[in-house]
């Protein structure tokens, strides 16, 4: 049990001008679940991907030593070869092609140049058996859940004969049970033999499956605890992350709660893809001046839906229902109404929907609120710098300059790009989908602290999150929706993780 | 402000101190310039420079300069056009049918049905307009990409333009319009001499001296109030030495025409677009939109910028810029053809994209697409007074297209390595 099957030493990897590792050890034993952990930043990715050969031999300094035998992989092939399969956070699937072919992409199985179909898909069911996915070879990618895509992704590696398994992050994007049976998947791949490298942000999950943990902070090795030897809890491994111990996770907060801002009633929307299925159901909430309030839900419960139709109805078909404004009714049927009711949503996607990556820092802020900006279609190009500055300080965005391309920085500070645009349109109702998505921890507490900012302002926020300690330490109410209906709404003091969690599972009677 | 700081841990996961790495630039002592920026103008002084020694410096005298210039103004206009459907992340492929059908229907109005010629030029301007609007409407509104739209514009307007002028020239056109097209600013002021130069037109001259002394106070005004809040600009070395190559351009190119035949109108026209058209792109919230679609169609979107009627209003804009370069292109020739226009969709397709324009939308700029337009033009024009047979001409063009794009991804792809 305490043989190694892996061995990296003296890793350094530089990019012209910055050192993303240096000097990194790991060592994972044969049949194990390690797990690395750290901020984002921290080199975690980088490391993965000199083992997995996406950074070919030479481009960095050090050793591995893989099954006793030093390799020097050129490429992904070679390391596949060897039996290191890595599965990338963004999953790297045909959607058009069946579950068979994606399974075997790349490693046909064919007969003198020809597909041999009949085995692909036998082949390809064998395998499906293995990793739980109860569905027919020959359906398409796009017709199944991003969890059992999950799923084709493992079974892709197990065609390779994977012996060392990557994931990275790979229950970014998963609701709690298709985590949780992926989670059980590897346990079962542990029993069989196959090592599993795991980086995820989810400590939870990181102390409920792995066996090691490697910490990596600033792209060097900080420890590996052993979490069979020790009592290793998520608060340990954190203070290993930060590098300090993280006595308060979210910043104190008095609130000042006033009166009711945004009322919506008898909200119901349908899916576009299929319009006879209801996302959300006959919703009700209301927000109030200074209030912090949270909308609890797994995924698929219709958060981000009941969110977004709100929000100049951006999704949904045969939208129905009532919006209050200071207790008036309003009509929003568009972005453009939505801004100037003073609504506004920033996305839980900030790449795709959120930010112009390849704009600079300043016109991303200003892109909602130009019109505001500007005389008769002409911009004020430095009013526009001005507040650009303002916020550059005000919410401590680390760029060198407001002429930054936005697509350079890391989350965080994208994070707070989003948040500056829709300040600036003097909003009051912020609906923030998992504002701390893919945020390390402590730009997450700035976010928090931006958050307690703009409810003292008199501003009502609603904040959408997958985190369940997060709403708790952030929200003065929280309702929760199951099934696109609001099932409870309960106020901080009585809420605890097991009161959400059951009304958030809390199904049709 | 509180017990952590990010900023630790960001900037120590980036490398300790030292300025981030920008990919794409070159330093010369001290002078740095932006590659993928800068590096289509060095190209075309290079281009330029090549062409004056290998045609003993007669792609630089008076005459050739004004004939490159009138000889491509369409494309010009064309591009000007097109680098904004680029920028919005769209492709226009019908121009040089919409070209055609514009030029015919003007010859139609002015000479088979005697229109006035101003009131003619506006009704044909009008039928751009509805042309780019009715293809604006099945790209923005309806859904359709703007390939197919445009590709079908393309076959329909050819059509159309058979069927206008019956499959045969309308000519000439009246004295008016063919001066547009064509013609030169007279000498309003009267010769000066300018020692063994020979004589040249006061007034433009005049109007030179003036473009200069404007161009140098915008940039000096712009400077000094990116300054005052604290933004970077370009150190005063740097900044002198842009301005003096400027004015070095300007001067050269107008005293070189002065000695000729005058300003030519296509080019006080095409000057005037261009700034028109630079200021749009840049300080309007329109043109703010254009590149923020480009850039991140879903993000404008959810930002409140009204994509559809944005897209729509590109194509009418397009519409009315192809019935400029039609009225041009057919008042040049002093006839309006059915074949006219052929292939012009492409000329300024590969303008925009040798002039900067990513592939992917959201970049570009309106004098980039006139230097890539110009870029193609001093190609075809110096190669032909060396005597090269036309396919060794696009056998150029094509590589230089390649080349200028190949470029464009390389830059990009070194940017996205040092992240």
């Amino acid at each position: 049990m305490t043989e190694q099957i892996l061995r990296m030493s003296g890793i350094t990897k530089t990019f012209p001008g910055v050192k993303a590792l240096q000097d990194v050890n790991l060592s994972v034993r044969r049949g194990e679940i390690h797990a690395v952990c750290g901020e984002n930043g921290a080199g975690k990715s980088t490391l993965m991907k000199v083992l997995s050969g996406v950074y070919p031999h030479g481009d960095y300094e050090g050793e591995i030593t893989f099954e006793g035998r030093r390799c020097e992989f050129g490429g992904i092939r070679d390391s596949e070869r060897a039996g290191v399969v890595i599965i990338h956070q963004e999953l790297a699937l045909s959607p058009q092609l069946s579950i068979a072919e994606n399974i075997f992409l790349g490693n046909e199985r064919a007969r003198r140049g020809l597909i041999d179909w009949n085995r692909t898909n036998y082949e390809a069911a064998t395998l499906m058996k293995r990793v739980g996915l109860r569905e027919n070879p020959t359906t398409a990618i796009a017709d199944i859940g991003v969890g059992k895509q999950q799923l084709v992704e493992i079974a892709k590696a197990l065609a390779k004969e994977v012996r060392l398994l990557i994931l990275d992050e790979p229950t970014a994007a998963l609701n709690d049970d298709d985590s949780a049976h992926l989670l059980d998947l590897l346990r079962g791949l542990r029993d069989e033999g196959i090592t599993c490298v795991i980086i995820s942000h989810k400590l939870n999950e990181v102390t409920a499956i792995a066996d090691s943990v490697t910490i990596v902070r600033d792209g060097r090795t900080i420890e590996t605890l052993d979490m069979r030897a020790d009592q290793v809890t998520e608060d340990r491994i954190i203070s290993g992350m930060v590098g300090r111990a993280l006595d308060n996770r979210f910043p104190p907060h008095e609130p000042a709660i006033g009166d009711e801002v945004l009322r919506i009633e008898d909200w119901t929307v349908y899916s576009p893809n299929q319009p006879d299925r209801k996302v959300v159901d006959g919703a009700a909430l209301s927000l109030r001046r200074g209030e912090i309030v949270g909308l609890a839900g797994l995924m698929g419960a219709g958060r981000t839906e009941l969110a977004m139709s709100v929000f100049g109805r951006t999704y949904g078909v045969h939208i129905t229902g009532r919006i209050f404004k200071d207790g008036k009714p309003i009509e929003v049927r568009n972005v453009q109404d939505a801004i100037r009711h003073g609504i506004a949503y920033a996305t839980e996607d900030r790449k795709r929907y959120g930010l112009n990556l390849i704009e600079d820092v300043k016109r991303n802020i200003s892109a909602a609120g130009l019109p505001g900006m500007s005389k008769r279609g002409w911009v004020d190009e430095m009013r526009e710098y001005r507040v650009a500055e303002e916020f550059h300080k005000s919410m401590n965005i680390k760029a060198p300059s407001v002429s930054s391309v936005v697509g350079q920085l890391s989350g965080g500070n994208q994070q707070k790009v989003v948040l500056s645009k829709w300040i600036l349109t003097e909003p009051d109702v912020l609906i923030l989908d998992e504002p701390t998505r893919g945020i390390d921890v402590g730009a997450k507490y700035e976010i928090y602290t931006i958050i307690n900012r703009l409810a003292d302002q008199g501003r009502a926020v609603l904040v959408i999150s997958s985190e369940l300690p997060e709403l708790l330490g952030l929200c003065d109410r929280i309702y929760t929706l199951s099934e696109g209906r609001v099932t409870g709404e309960v106020p901080r003091r009585d809420a605890t993780q097991e009161r959400l969690m059951h009304l958030m599972t809390k199904g049709q009677e | 402000m509180s017990s952590i700081t990010p900023a630790d841990v960001e900037v120590g996961a980036k490398g300790d101190g030292g300025p981030p790495r920008r990919p794409g630039r070159v330093s010369l002592g001290g002078l740095s310039l932006n590659l993928r920026s800068s590096g289509i103008y060095i190209a075309f002084a290079l281009i330029v420079a090549l062409f004056s020694v290998l045609t003993d410096g007669a792609l630089l005298t008076p005459q050739n300069i004004s004939n490159i210039i009138v000889q491509n103004s369409y494309v010009l206009i064309l591009a000007i056009g097109m680098i904004l459907v680029i920028i919005a992340g769209h492709i226009d492929l019908s121009v040089g049918s919409v070209v055609a059908v514009t030029g015919g229907l003007a010859a139609v109005l002015m000479v088979n049905m005697s229109v006035p010629w101003p009131l003619a030029l506006l009704i044909t301007l009008l039928a751009g307009a509805l042309i780019g609007a009715w293809q604006g409407y099945w790209i923005a509104y309806f859904g359709i990409p703007a390939f197919i739209v445009t590709l079908a514009g393309m076959l329909l307007f050819r059509a159309l333009t058979l069927t206008v002028l019956g499959n045969q020239g309308i000519g000439p056109f009246p004295d008016q319009v063919r001066t547009l097209a064509n013609g030169f600013t007279s000498g309003y002021l009267g010769n000066i001499g300018l020692g063994a130069l020979g004589g040249a037109d006061l007034f433009s001259l005049l109007v030179a001296v003036a473009a200069v002394a404007g161009m140098v106070a915008a940039q000096w005004r712009s400077r000094t109030a990116r300054q005052g809040y604290g933004q970077v600009v370009d150190p005063m070395a740097v900044f002198v030495l842009k301005m003096a190559a400027g004015a070095a351009l300007i001067l050269f190119l107008v005293v070189q025409l002065a000695r000729f035949n005058n300003l030519p109108w296509v080019l006080v026209l095409l000057a005037v677009l261009v700034l028109a058209y630079s200021l749009m792109a840049n300080r309007t919230v329109f043109g703010r939109q254009v590149y923020a679609i480009g850039g991140n169609l879903q993000a404008a979107v959810m930002s409140g910028v009204r994509v559809k009627s944005v897209v729509f209003w590109i194509f009418v804009n397009m519409g009315v810029l192809s019935a400029v370069a039609g009225i041009i292109f057919a008042g040049r020739l002093n006839q309006a053809g059915p074949t006219a226009g052929n292939a012009f969709e492409l000329d300024a397709i590969a303008a925009a994209f040798i002039g900067g324009a990513a592939v992917q939308g959201g970049v570009g700029k309106i004098v980039g697409a006139i230097t890539g337009g110009l870029i193609m033009a001093v190609i075809n024009n110096g190669m032909s007074l060396i005597g090269s047979p036309s396919e060794r001409v696009m056998l150029v063009k094509g590589a230089v297209l390649l080349a200028a794009v190949a470029f464009d991804v390389w830059t990009k792809r070194r940017a996205g390595a040092a992240r």
